[in-house]
């Protein structure tokens, strides 16, 4: 016989379970938007905040514009993909460091990243 | 291919070497005015503030430890006593600086005719070292900057004057250096000129983007992030140990202490602050 908190606790990890089986893709590309936040945030590999607002983030740069309305800004997400991995290729003199271009982020995390900054 | 590329390149850089005719107090006017057109309200004068003279806030707090706090004064003293002590023949860097403390920094940077080269501060004070049978010291920080820093003490106040002379190799050095610090560099693709000119009075994080015209004037720097790092608590730093840490921010490959290349760009740069007042050893954070 078990007891009723253990019962509840088989219901709620049964329910979890479902619940994930039904929306595996909804979860990953949540999991993608997490990801890709931490590497923008992180200092070594996005630094974003080094040079853009973007809301949640602690002292932020200003060089370059607040990431905001970033899907009226970019309606085509693959030309955010584009700027993030070589701005050059837009305006051979921005201070945009090319990330994809230069190595100092892989394709995947350029792609996490733009995940990320499309849902801001 | 590489091959190619390199002598067509070698030949468009020695066009551009002897058709434009090097021209550093009109370069250093031009930056100048651009500054002062960017900066309502700041002067020239005040540029060599860095990037206090854009913030109020900031610089009240900086003038603070200036003025009454001075971390840096033991180690000033530091580099008179060195100045000051005989080498072991007897003689001491008087023999090669001149009886007057306070007139040696301002001849500084320089083309030296005879060596074909630009000479620095720090480099002399090596070679008068060295002339005498001493040893060199680092040339990144610790004595060698503690004397540069007594004698940039001993000139404040007077006016950088660095002098590109009518000599075709003078004028393609500074135009090296001048190339070094308009050029793109490091994995971050970033030149000297993205961060202290176009960009200049912007925030980087939580930094404030110094201005290039009144950078040298207060160099050697006593820099607070240095001073905590250091055993010793000594945070002073030559310009090209700045020069070292600026390459490695945007991810290059630094360029060697007192070589060709940093002296070259001390060259450019210095002179991009000819009329400003020397005001070293300064404090930055």
């Amino acid at each position: 016989m078990t007891k009723p908190s253990q019962r509840i606790a088989i219901l709620l990890s049964a329910l979890v379970l479902s619940t994930g089986l039904l929306s595996t893709a909804a979860m990953a590309a949540d999991d993608a938007v997490a990801q890709g936040k931490q590497l923008a945030f992180d200092r070594k590999k996005g630094n974003c905040l080094g040079c853009h607002a973007i809301e949640g983030g602690e002292l932020p740069g200003n060089i370059g514009p607040p990431l905001i309305a970033m899907k009226a800004r970019f309606p085509d997400k693959k030309k955010l993909y584009d700027q993030i991995w070589d701005a050059t290729a837009r305006n051979p003199m921005t201070a945009m460091p090319p990330f994809g271009k230069h190595g100092a982020l892989s394709d995947k995390q350029v792609e996490l990243i733009t995940e990320y900054i499309y849902t801001l | 291919m590489r091959k190619y590329m390199s002598v067509l390149l070698a030949a468009s850089v020695s066009l551009a070497t002897t058709n434009v005719l090097a021209d550093n107090n009109a370069d250093a006017q031009e930056l100048k005015d651009y500054f002062i057109k960017k900066f309502p309200g700041v002067t020239t004068d005040a540029l060599v503030n860095g990037a206090y003279a854009l913030d109020e806030g900031l610089y009240m707090q900086w003038q603070d430890v200036e003025e009454n706090f001075p971390p840096y004064e033991d180690f000033v003293a530091k580099g008179e006593e060195i100045y000051n002590t005989p080498f072991a023949n007897g003689k001491s860097f008087a023999s090669c600086f001149g009886d007057d403390p306070s007139a040696v920094r301002v001849k500084y940077p320089h083309w030296d005719s005879e060596t074909q080269k630009v000479v620095t501060l720090e480099g002399d004070i090596n070679k008068c070292l060295q002339d005498n049978g001493e040893k060199p010291l680092k040339s990144k920080k610790g004595s060698l900057a503690h004397v540069s820093a007594y004698l940039a003490f001993e000139a404040r106040g007077q006016k950088v004057n660095v002098v590109v002379p009518d000599d075709p190799k003078a004028k393609e050095a500074y135009e090296q250096g001048k190339q070094f610090f308009y050029a793109k560099r490091g994995q971050l693709n970033l030149s000297c000129a993205d961060c202290h000119v176009y960009q200049a009075g912007m925030y980087v994080r939580a930094d404030l983007l110094s201005p290039a015209v009144g950078h040298t004037t207060h160099f050697p720097v006593w820099r607070r992030k240095w001073q905590l790092a250091d055993k010793n608590e000594d945070g002073f730093g030559t310009l090209h140990r700045r020069y070292d840490g600026c390459n490695k921010q945007v991810r290059a490959k630094p360029f060697k202490n007192q070589g060709e290349e940093y002296r070259n760009l001390e060259f450019f740069h210095a002179s991009m602050s000819n009329g400003l007042e020397i005001n070293g050893p300064g404090y930055r954070k």
